[in-house]
């Protein structure tokens, strides 16, 4: 179990070191001036501009060997100190990523949760059932098949833009300060369900088509022909063959948090719903570089700890991994 | 031994897959990560067993070829996959025939809705959708077919070289896969964008490939181990042939049909990894994709002006072509896979 553990925790830790210095290295090695875009915003005159320039240089730690920089940029990391937004100047970048998280993780979660468990059991629902695999199978392929962003302008268009049933973009009213209060909260609850249901429902497609399959491939095995000539309703049977297929999707579940992230990002961009993702996109378009490094470190550490928490989970859920380890350590 | 004696279709492309030694399809989640080995949260011991290959049956390769013709035009999936993608494939190819209006040409009334004139109406520039939409499925198809034959390439030359070579070269190369898998895909291309500010159609498909080989290498390791100890290759071996030969002439055919199921996937997923890019603006700049037609569209508020005939048909589109590739790819694995035909 330690070394399942151990070995695990140095490849996220080894992804880690990668992650980061790809962070620090792509602005720094990619032609180009990382700063240009952004002493662009200060028209003045050249003799200005040149002084701004090398004020800014120094500011940013431009000036530096490239190895001092490596190591500041590490020792940043650990301080929780990713530099100056350019965009927001003068805020610093963590706290520009403290404002947003809360937003992202509140969609993310509750999406990747639901769909998992409603996709899985419509997978193992349509199962070797005649109407319902013509049904729901068809629909998930097309699903797992649909661009979020696409999605999401449909909800965004059909149930806002046309119909006015819900507010189509932001994760709150114009004018209204995020407090805890309770107009406040059924104001946030409003804004935030189209958003999560464009992201709940293309994730459904993925789980339902792997249960499927995982169901089927346990209705074929030994045991269950064994349980099934026992005489035992088919209930039971079908109950140990999801109990069996979970564990796969779990790993399926770690495999996929990528995508789920890409899928996160530009549905925020659709409904300017202010988390981390738009932040990002922001970041881009305006060449804002330390933001952008502090939204793909943030975005790196979530899916790394998510991993490990998958991880964990994998463990408790299966008994065998358990045993074998034990027995394997001797 | 030569090839023949070795049938193609002797190995079901799904049996290495699942956890027990065959079983399901690769599962397929979310798109672009099919579940390759199912170890993926297991201790790394377990993988070797995973793969327990039935024996090749000394069967003629030709008979073999009419029962996956014989099961191939009886499978609906396959059939139903192949005809949208082929559909879409004549629209890229013949589309531009039947427009006539340049996709970037603009007019200056506006926009109008779908007409005679313009059969999808046209964008807030005056702009002929239809066009935009036909020269939008032929970058996709090129970005998609690019992509996934980059990934499957690099896939390949790591999952032949970690399975066959072993030791400390198989170490090394299980090691940078498993980085580089846990590394999300669009967050990087996102990354790598933002400084190049936009990518040209080759390297966004070169980018996509290089970041989402990882699980086809994992799984194609997988095969590889178990192949290896099988006779005919340890017969190539003592008959003094390179390891490259062993792999591309006695390996590699036999799991053609796995290859080529794990092509499709990557190509699909690098479609629609494609649309994300593109719809963030990072795309390629004086070509049409869908992507950024949608993108246009969305930034041009389309949404609010209600001209729904922009951003609909490039997504529909993506969504047709993507899941028509999905369903052929659990299709061709229904047909490769004896275990799966029976439903």
């Amino acid at each position: 179990m330690r070394r399942y553990f151990l070995k695990k925790i140095s490849i996220y830790l080894l992804t880690f070191w990668v992650a980061v210095t790809i962070d620090w290295g792509i602005p720094r090695l990619m032609p180009g001036d990382p700063l240009q875009v952004f002493l662009l915003k200060f028209q003045a005159q050249p003799d200005a501009q040149k002084y701004l320039q090398a004020y800014f240089y120094k500011a940013f730690g431009f000036n530096q060997p490239l190895w001092k920089q490596y190591l500041y940029y590490w020792d940043g990391i650990f301080h929780w100190n990713l530099g100056v937004s350019m965009f927001y100047y003068p805020t610093p970048v963590a706290t520009v990523i403290g404002q947003h998280i809360f937003y992202t993780m509140g969609l993310l979660v509750p999406a990747i949760v639901c769909a998992y468990f409603v996709g899985n059991r419509l997978g193992a629902m349509a199962a070797r059932r005649k109407v319902l695999d013509n049904s729901i199978l068809p629909a998930s392929y097309l699903i797992s098949g649909t661009p979020y962003q696409w999605f999401a302008m449909l909800l965004a268009f059909f149930l806002g833009a046309l119909w006015h049933l819900l507010p189509e973009s932001n994760a709150f009213a114009f004018g209204t300060t995020p407090v805890w209060t309770w107009t406040f909260i059924g104001n946030f609850l409003e804004h935030w369900i189209l958003p999560f249901l464009s992201l709940f429902f293309i994730m459904l497609g993925g789980w339902a088509i792997g249960m499927r399959n995982l169901i089927i491939y346990e209705l074929e095995s030994d045991y269950a022909h064994w349980l099934q000539m026992l005489g035992s309703p088919a209930r039971l049977v079908r109950r140990y063959a999801y109990r069996n297929a979970v564990l796969p999707q779990l790993t399926g579940l770690a495999l996929a948090l990528g995508t789920f992230v890409a899928g996160q990002i530009v549905t925020e961009v659709v409904f300017n719903y202010q988390g981390v993702g738009l932040l990002f996109f922001n970041a881009i378009t305006n060449s804002d570089i330390f933001l952008m490094q502090g939204a793909f470190l943030l975005v790196i550490i979530g899916v790394l700890v998510a991993n490990f928490a998958i991880d964990i989970v994998y463990v408790l859920v299966d008994p065998r991994t358990r045993v074998s380890m034990m027995g394997a350590e001797g | 031994m030569t090839d023949a004696d070795a049938p193609a279709g002797s190995m079901k492309p799904g049996s290495g897959t699942a956890p027990a030694g065959s079983g399901p399809p690769p599962v397929l989640v979310h798109g672009t990560a099919p579940d390759p080995d199912g170890m993926a949260a297991q201790p790394d011991a377990g993988t070797e067993s995973v793969a327990s290959v039935s024996s090749p049956l000394p069967g003629a390769p030709k008979r073999h070829r009419h029962e996956f013709l014989y099961f191939a035009i009886r499978n609906k999936k396959l059939l139903v996959g192949i005809s949208v993608v082929g559909f879409f494939v004549l629209v890229a190819i013949f589309g531009p025939w039947l427009t006539s209006y340049a996709p970037l040409a603009t007019g200056n009334t506006g926009w109008h809705p779908p007409s005679g004139r313009h059969w999808l109406g046209t964008t807030y520039f005056d702009e002929d959708v239809f066009s935009q939409v036909v020269y939008g499925i032929r970058a996709s198809f090129e970005v998609g077919v690019l992509g996934g034959c980059f990934s499957v390439l690099l896939g390949m030359l790591i999952g032949f070289t970690a399975g066959y070579r072993g030791g400390w070269m198989d170490e090394i190369l299980n090691l940078v896969t498993n980085v580089v898998i846990v590394i999300p895909l669009f967050a990087m291309l996102l990354i790598i964008g933002g400084y190049l500010h936009q990518l040209s159609l080759l390297w966004e498909a070169a980018l996509i490939g290089m970041f989402s080989w990882p699980w086809a290498a994992r799984a194609i390791r997988a095969q590889t181990f178990t192949l290896k100890n099988r006779e005919f290759v340890g017969l190539a071996r003592l008959s003094g042939e390179s390891s490259s030969k062993i792999i591309w002439r006695e390996i590699a055919p036999n799991m053609s049909s796995y290859l080529m199921l794990t092509f499709i996937l990557l190509f699909g997923g690098a479609i629609l990894t494609a649309s994300f890019i593109d719809f963030v603006g990072l795309g390629p700049q004086g070509v049409v994709t869908l992507g950024t037609m949608m993108n246009n569209a969305f930034f041009w508020d389309a949404l609010d002006l209600h001209i729904w005939w922009w951003f609909l048909p490039p997504g529909a589109i993506i969504t047709c072509i993507v899941g028509g590739l999905y369903l052929t790819n659990a299709g061709l694995d229904e047909v490769f896979n004896p275990k799966l035909r029976s439903l």
